[in-house]
């Protein structure tokens, strides 16, 4: 218990904590991607895996709340971190050059973070809050072919889709400074090192875009 | 050339402070920095005014001792220097230049540019050493082989001159870059190994202590080091704590 505490209470505990969350993260991004895309392509097979998501006891009862944890730990302790860093220099700068030495999307990670944090309350009160009140306090019957219609229906409106496609700009700004920060966090840094911060590159421009171009077509031919 | 400088005055640690306007006239290129401050503080004494002071001591860029922001950047404008070894060439006729002391909460301000660097003293005194016995019969540490890549990166970590710069620049105060390099100085050498267990929790708890922030991998740090010290310093940092993490008995 004390090494878990240790960890949590340390910066350099924190930060590989922080980094560790935002690897299960960009995985589990990575497996919603797949899932939406078949929207595309098929109705039945999006429909098939969507009700096997939203049915599977594990997971509805395992997955489903680390998920949820993962994403309020990530939240948490970056906000946690961010007030911690901002106390540690009382006195600002009259003048600082950031971007002399660094990137924006790094120095304003709170930023991107806080929005990707606006849209994720959107996006719940979208999809997740009428899923739960649909199975668990309406308890209405199971119907495996509903999913499609109801995705299609959301993205009717242009309005909605704005948020989304501003929303998934922010993730990329986000990524592009976290994917290869987390494993600098973790202590990775090596001769791969430069091929992977261009993955990390690919990674953050092309999953947004990708759930950019799902909401698009789904507003456009759904 | 005629400058413009903007000045950070403050009396004592207690004192508000603030920005001072204050022209320079009639300064060569070659000078220095600190020469270029030297003029002007003649200037102010023989005015009756207060000088402004500012941390210095080698003047050729290896006793860390030299401070100040420049312009927005710690050590100014240029790469891989210290405000010793900046030049006035770096700067043009008529600039506004703006110079205030490096800032953290871990490095309160003494006076005008002159801070205390003393919490980099301690984190150093928590662990950035090896025991070793004077008693006569020390082994030569040349007697222990040691491959070449691993001694220039030792080597390279071991440049870190504890300047500061990397704290002042880092939008989060952090100063894992020092510690990152004072750790892997000896962890990357078999002398470093009996105690770098010990050694990294102590010096990362020391610097939590001192109020320093957490590190979030900008990199700027590594940008305005005068000595080039490498983020995969941070990287290996973050290693051995976690190894020492897993590893410890107590
Ligand atoms: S790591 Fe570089 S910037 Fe930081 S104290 Fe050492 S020499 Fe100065
Ligand atoms: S005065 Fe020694 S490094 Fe600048």
């Amino acid at each position: 218990m004390s090494l878990i505490k240790e960890i949590f209470t340390s910066s350099v505990g924190r930060k590989i904590a922080m980094a560790l969350s935002a690897f299960f993260l960009m995985v589990f991004l990575l497996q919603h991607l797949t899932i939406n895309l078949t929207s595309v392509f098929s109705e039945e097979l999006f429909n098939e895996l969507s009700h096997f998501m939203g049915t599977n006891p594990v997971v509805q009862f395992i997955l489903q709340p680390v998920l949820i944890f993962g994403v309020v730990f990530h939240f948490v302790m970056g906000f946690a971190l961010e007030i911690k860093n901002k106390k540690a220099r009382e006195v600002s700068y009259a003048k600082n050059n950031g971007s002399a030495n660094s990137s924006w999307f790094s120095r304003n990670m709170i930023w991107s973070g806080l929005f990707i944090l606006f849209f994720l309350i959107f996006h719940f009160k979208d999809f997740w809050v009428p899923e739960m009140v649909y199975k668990y306090v309406q308890f209405k019957p199971s119907d495996p072919n509903r999913y499609y219609h109801e995705v299609v229906e959301m993205f009717h409106s242009p309005l909605r889709v704005g948020v989304y496609i501003l929303a998934f700009v922010f993730l990329t700004l986000h990524l592009l400074h976290g994917f290869s920060s987390a494993f600098q966090s973790v202590g990775a840094n090596n001769k791969y090192t430069e091929s992977l911060k261009m993955v990390g590159k690919v990674y953050a421009i092309l999953v947004p875009l990708g759930f950019i171009f799902i909401a698009l077509w789904l507003h456009l031919n759904g | 050339m005629n400058l413009t400088l903007k000045i950070w005055r403050q009396k004592s640690p207690k004192d508000q402070g603030k920005m001072v306007d204050y022209p320079v006239s009639d300064i060569s290129e070659h000078m220095s920095f600190l020469e270029m401050m030297d003029v002007l503080n003649e200037t102010l004494i023989a005015k009756g005014e207060e000088p402004v002071a500012f941390d210095h001591d080698c003047r050729e860029g290896i006793c860390g001792m030299c401070s100040m922001y420049i312009n927005g950047e710690a050590h100014g404008p240029d790469r891989g220097v210290t405000t010793c070894q900046l030049h006035m060439r770096k700067f043009k006729d008529g600039d506004t230049i703006y110079i205030e002391p490096f800032r953290a909460k871990a490095f309160p301000v003494i006076k005008d540019l002159s801070v205390d660097r003393s919490s980099f003293d301690r984190i150093q005194q928590a662990g950035g050493y090896i025991s070793v016995n004077t008693s006569g019969n020390t082994q030569d540490a040349n007697a222990i082989p040691i491959p070449k890549d691993d001694a220039d990166l030792a080597m390279d970590a071991a440049t870190c001159i504890g300047c500061g710069a990397c704290v002042a620049t880092c939008k989060n105060s952090s100063a894992m870059l020092f510690v990152g390099a004072k750790v892997s100085q000896y962890a990357l050498l078999p002398q470093g190994q009996v105690e770098a267990s010990q050694r990294v929790q102590n010096m990362v708890k020391q610097m939590d202590d001192e109020g320093f922030g957490n590190c979030t991998n900008t990199g700027a740090c590594e940008v305005e080091c005068p000595k080039g010290i490498s983020l995969t310093n941070i990287a290996r940092l973050n290693r051995e704590f976690l190894s020492a993490k897993a590893s410890s008995k107590n």
